[in-house]
């Protein structure tokens, strides 16, 4: 989480571009009619321009904060549990073969 | 009848819970129609889980402290077998395999779960009008949002529906609809309440907590829902609070801050009513009269907590809300390819508001924007972290509005998302440093409306709030036009 301002400040003087808003819709799994690729760009916009205040702050070396405790690994004995079991949780899926998910073929597609 | 004079007389054997129900779905079934506070009422399970509290009683047996108390659930908490939406089409037609933390704390305190409230989809909003199901109105005042996103848990306590409801606040959604419909709302510490079993928004942020029409009761849920759970590793690891025995001591000699940026000071953020701003200066003077010291103090970052808070909320949602692919639960839409299929589900299954915030989460965690945005974000949770601490080492507790002004009209603010998320703009900073946080109704605006004033206390101060807003409530003004 290293602070590198020399790619970034340089992209944040400019608005989010449509291309970029097509490009975020992409890697989200959204499709975007164009009409709302030209809405979100100017609502995304807008929004962005409010984060500037945040742009122009000098945080300096101030540590980031992700998360309001300290952090720590929780650890419990490795003993077996009861699980939920398979056949309910598969029962919500919205298709299920052999006990497991079944999905349409992934082979082939690009990625 | 409150909540815990309900109890006692389910306890006593004095009321049947049956009984006390069945009142409740009466009034639901009178007027939910017009309110919407419910995408679902469990009016069966509910009459079940009340016989078998009358039962116990019978039996000699103690239900527990809530025993019988008609309680509506945000619909964004997993119940077992009940269908659990998050006022999302995606989820349609699933149901939960287990039942939230909360869920198995209130119902075993003898509570009984009376339907699941509408919200803003995954949380994501401040009217309630946000949902695949539609708006849910301000029991006070139709024309009005109940306040969002726990809007339907708001209404339903508020057009008593339920006696208590739980809602969740990630920048404000118990608070703000608290204000709104004249409730206590409160967000506890994050951590001190699990969130297993919540369905995720932004993680370092989501907290569970109660309303009710009064702070006793809402103390009363807190300890009952408080504590320990080994299924959240993000839970505090001590035990629930003790508050109901603290509700009396009164605020002399406390020390309470009233806080500059976000109260109508210089410097501080705008937009914030003169009407509203007069409450806050009331229940100050108010906390005076009742033996407080009250200064001003300042936590200047606390203008950048809406910056901040909408790039790391969506951050967070567009990460968690990945898991809704078509593949596990859920809706599905059909197409050739795998990639194809998560891409058409995802697209017909979320809304506007939820899909401009994972575009927005989306884009500040990308490459090259990372840095500037979330990382940046973070930094400035540190800092409002120092400034909270130095403030607090002066002062037990501080004092701002809750919401910038009363309940608005339905579809006022709907145009334009910016006027939306500055209803946040008081609420949200507890959500950044993880403090807890309440709305303590006081008085009224210049529309008759209520206006709610928030309490902020440093982490796991929670006794020190509760104290000071049975104060508040004792000196607030009459109930006059709201009831």
């Amino acid at each position: 989480m290293e602070w590198s301002g020399a790619v970034s400040l340089g992209a944040m003087t400019q608005r989010i571009t449509r291309d970029e808003v097509v490009h975020v819709a992409r890697l989200a799994r959204l499709s975007l009619s164009d009409a709302e690729i030209d809405e979100f760009t100017g609502q995304l916009g807008d929004i962005l321009e409010h984060a500037a205040d945040i742009e122009a702050l000098d945080v300096g070396d101030v540590e980031p904060t992700s998360h309001p405790l300290p952090m720590v690994n929780v650890l419990r004995p490795d003993e077996l549990r009861p699980a939920l079991d398979r056949d309910l949780l598969l029962s919500q899926a919205p298709a299920a073969e052999d006990g497991q998910f079944r999905v349409p073929p992934i082979l082939g597609e690009e990625p | 009848m409150s909540a815990l004079d309900l109890a006692s007389a389910v306890r006593s054997g004095e009321r049947s819970a049956v009984d006390v129900i069945d009142e409740h779905l009466a009034r639901i079934d009178a007027r939910d129609g017009e309110i919407n506070a419910f995408n679902l009422v469990t009016a069966d399970a509910a009459r079940e889980a009340a016989a078998a509290v009358d039962a116990a009683v019978a039996a000699g047996n103690d239900p527990g402290p809530l025993a019988g108390v008609p309680i509506a659930i945000k619909d964004n908490m997993c119940t077992t077998g009940v269908a659990t939406t998050c006022s999302s089409k995606i989820l349609e037609g699933w149901e939960p395999p287990y039942d939230a933390t909360v869920v198995q704390r209130v119902t075993a305190a003898g509570a009984v779960m009376v339907g699941k409230t509408n919200l803003d989809e995954f949380a994501m909003g401040s009217s309630t009008e946000n949902s695949a199901f539609g708006p849910t109105k301000n029991p006070l005042d139709t024309t009005r949002v109940p306040g969002g996103s726990s809007g339907g848990s708001a209404a339903a306590v508020a057009a008593d529906f339920a006696s208590l409801s739980l809602g969740s606040d990630t920048g404000g959604s118990i608070r703000q609809p608290a204000a709104f419909c004249g409730l206590v709302g409160m967000k506890p510490t994050y951590g001190a309440v699990s969130r297993s079993g919540l369905i995720a928004f932004g993680s370092s942020l989501d907290q569970i907590g109660p309303f009710s029409k009064t702070v006793a009761e809402s103390a009363a849920l807190l300890e009952v829902i408080g504590g320990h759970d080994p299924l959240d590793s993000t839970s505090i690891d001590q035990p629930a609070f003790d508050l109901t025995s603290v509700l009396d001591r009164g605020v002399e000699g406390m020390r309470i801050g009233i806080l500059r940026e976000l109260s109508g000071g210089e410097g501080g953020v705008e937009g914030l009513s003169t009407d509203v701003i007069a409450r806050t200066n009331e229940a100050a003077a108010a906390l005076e009269k009742a033996g407080a010291t009250v200064v001003e103090v300042s936590v200047p970052s606390a203008t950048l907590g809406l910056s901040a808070y909408y790039l790391v909320a969506p951050a967070e949602a567009s990460s968690n809300l990945s898991r809704f692919d078509g593949v596990r639960y859920g809706l599905r839409v059909d197409a050739p390819t795998t990639g194809e299929m998560m891409t058409a589900t995802r697209t017909a299954g979320f809304g506007p508001e939820v899909k401009r915030r994972i575009m927005l989460g989306t884009y500040a965690l990308s490459a090259g924007y990372y840095d500037a945005f979330y990382g940046k974000a973070l930094k400035v949770r540190t800092m409002m972290l120092q400034e909270f601490a130095s403030v607090y080492a002066t002062v037990d507790l501080l004092l701002t509005p809750t919401a910038p002004t009363t309940a608005f009209p339905l579809g006022d603010r709907t145009a334009d998302p910016m006027t939306m998320y500055v209803n946040d703009v008081c609420t949200i900073p507890s959500n950044l440093v993880g403090h807890p946080a309440i709305s303590v109704p006081f008085g009224v605006g210049d529309d008759g409306l209520p206006v709610g004033v928030q309490l902020l206390g440093p982490a796991l101060s929670e006794p020190t709030i509760y104290q000071a807003a049975a104060a508040l409530e004792a000196a607030a003004p009459g109930e006059g036009s709201l009831s």
